[in-house]
């Protein structure tokens, strides 16, 4: 599986990166050097294998479904970019 | 007293109890350290108020009688940790300015035993590096030269600056985290010791992630019993990370007796790696001598998968990288980028990522994305993880043979210089984790312990591998080691 110029600006906008056209060519160059050591992978029978899931066998936790630390919304927006009126600001989404 | 700063943990611990030091004495010497050490790039946020502050209420705790073995011990503390109110950045542009409302797990669980937190430490950006230069801080460099050059050399990453920092006596020991082998590669390159515990022993909670499955924190030391002593500090259960373990944390330092008698130690065979310098052979082959004439058996065994390791470690890593690192979109903290009038929300995130974000991490965040995209999530993410189950298959049936540790060599190199790499592509530098990923993806310990010096006089690290949970009898068996090997070199001071 090879990488080209176009898979690699799919790759960038799937990531929400911003990659200029002229440095797509490099960026999949690159993808395919780290491509070439994992596909070193398909040597590998994985026949029947389980996927791990977790390095030890257990079941999450769980807890009761409550508020534990709430009504802390100054703390919360307090390194925000944007702030206002106690909640995030961002450049318009619906038109 | 002169050279406070150069105190291990055990006998700061044991000066502060007799009353012969305080702990504003030796946060003093180790600030004024600090503040000489500019040229090592070591401590990237300090906190000399903080410092202060904690020593003076270490200083009381101890008149009082009830002060645990950390209380008045100055560290430092990896800029991976959110310490609150104070920058935590995981050394990226992208979190410039964060000063987090909260304090993580295990630097809170330092702070109630007491330990000073000096300021925040230098490391690759999102730990992802083996070099400590794709931080946004520039790069840390280690306190270690090649014999007369003065090359400035790389301390390892991505706990680098912990690493320099420790072996340049800067604090008396540091946090680290290791994720593919960044606690014990950078321990190997500066002539320290660092030990990753168990998967689930230390709390995640509050360091910023890069791949939950591997991340593990731990401590860097100058010795065995300083880390036994930390590690205890650092652990505990903690309800805030859903992956932490629910098992009693020993007295790692109690399990220090050096009696190694009848212990199995395995020799992976498929570590003799080709093209494995001479130098690092011989220290191998030296270290396993010495565990024999400590009274252990040594046993051949094999760990067929191991070659496929990295590969497997270069899909899992990045793809949790990858949904980790969704949430730096420039809305809730961190950098944003400025927009130009009619870009919107998409706009804002593409621009954000790519001004915030290093070459590395964002290379590491698209190859991530890639291998878990429709089409591409079954031959790649889904087979790398029956992969990392047969590493772990590999381990477990050489335990089962009854192996109780397995001893390799922490890293193929001794430390290389800043920007010799700078040419190679990303594959070469990430052959500095060969030794120590298999590690992460089987969530077992693993301790680095320092145990010679290469011919240009620079350190080398030997590699301990343990079973589950049993960090106390392979911090004993890294201590046997230690005590055989005899390493006592520290660099010569020229910063």
């Amino acid at each position: 599986m090879s990488i080209d110029k176009d898979t690699a600006r799919k790759v960038a906008h799937l990531a929400r990166i911003r990659v200029e056209e002229d440095d797509l060519p490099a960026l999949a160059d690159e993808f395919n050097t780290i491509l070439a050591l994992i596909e070193d992978m398909n040597e590998v029978n994985v026949d029947g294998v389980e996927p791990m899931t977790s390095v030890t066998p257990q079941r999450l936790k769980r807890r009761e479904d409550v508020v534990t630390e709430g009504d802390q919304a100054d703390r919360i927006l307090s390194n925000a970019p944007d702030a206002r009126e106690g909640f995030f600001a961002v450049p318009k989404v619906v038109e | 007293m002169a050279y406070l700063n150069k105190m291990k943990i055990a006998e700061a611990r044991d000066a502060l109890k007799k009353g012969d030091v305080t702990s504003v004495e030796l946060t003093e010497a180790c600030l004024s350290a600090i503040d000489a050490a500019g040229a090592l790039n070591a401590f990237v946020h300090k906190t000399p108020e903080i410092a202060m502050e904690r020593a003076k209420a270490a200083d009381a705790r101890l008149k009082s009688g009830d002060a645990p073995a950390m209380c008045g011990i100055p560290v430092g503390i990896k800029d991976l940790f959110c310490t609150k109110g104070v920058e935590s950045q995981a050394a990226s542009g992208i979190l410039e300015h964060f000063k987090p409302e909260y304090e993580s797990t295990v630097s809170q669980n330092l702070a109630d035993a007491g330990a000073v937190m000096l300021g925040k430490l230098n490391m690759d950006e999102f730990a992802m590096g083996s070099s400590n230069e794709t931080s946004v801080y520039g790069n840390a460099v280690n306190p270690w030269r090649r014999g007369n050059e003065d090359t400035a050399l790389t301390p390892g990453g991505s706990s680098g600056g912990s690493a320099s920092a420790v072996a340049a006596d800067l604090c008396l020991a540091a946090t680290g985290t290791d994720t593919g082998g960044s606690i014990r590669q950078p321990a190997a390159f500066t002539g320290i010791t660092g030990i990753k515990p168990t998967y689930g022993r230390c709390s995640r909670w509050g360091i910023i992630a890069f791949a939950s499955s591997l991340d593990q924190a731990g401590p860097m030391t100058k010795d065995v019993r300083d880390a036994a002593i930390m590690l205890e500090a650092m652990c505990s259960h903690d309800p805030k990370d859903s992956t932490s373990a629910d098992i009693a944390v020993p007295d790692f330092e109690a399990m220090l007796t050096g009696d190694i008698k009848g212990k199995v130690i395995g020799i992976p065979r498929e570590y003799r790696m080709d093209g494995m310098p001479d130098e690092i052979e011989k220290l191998w082959a030296d270290g396993t001598a010495m565990l024999k004439d400590a009274g252990a058996r040594i046993i051949d065994i094999s760990l067929p998968h191991t070659k496929y390791a990295l590969p497997a470690y270069y899909v899992i890593a990045p793809a949790e990288a990858s949904s980790n690192l969704a949430r730096y979109d420039g809305v809730r903290y961190g950098h944003r980028a400025k927009l130009e009038s009619g870009e919107g929300i998409v706009d804002m995130y593409e621009k954000t990522r790519a001004e915030g974000f290093g070459a590395e991490v964002k290379r590491r965040i698209m190859v991530g994305t890639y291998v878990l995209s429709a089409g591409f999530y079954d031959a790649y993410y889904n087979r790398a993880r029956k992969v990392r189950t047969l590493i772990k298959r590999d381990f477990d049936e050489a335990f089962e043979q009854g192996v109780d540790a397995i001893l390799t060599p922490t890293t193929p190199s001794a430390a290389f210089g800043l920007g010799e790499m700078a040419d190679a592509d990303p594959v070469q530098m990430y052959l500095n984790d060969v030794f120590t990923v298999t590690v992460n993806l089987a969530g077992l310990p693993g301790i680095s312990v320092p145990a010679g010096l290469d011919s240009k006089g620079l350190p080398l690290g030997l590699q301990l591998i343990g079973r589950p949970w049993e960090e106390g009898d392979l911090l004993n068996t890294a201590y046997a080691l230690e005590q055989a090997a005899g390493f006592v070199s520290k660099p010569e001071k020229w910063w």
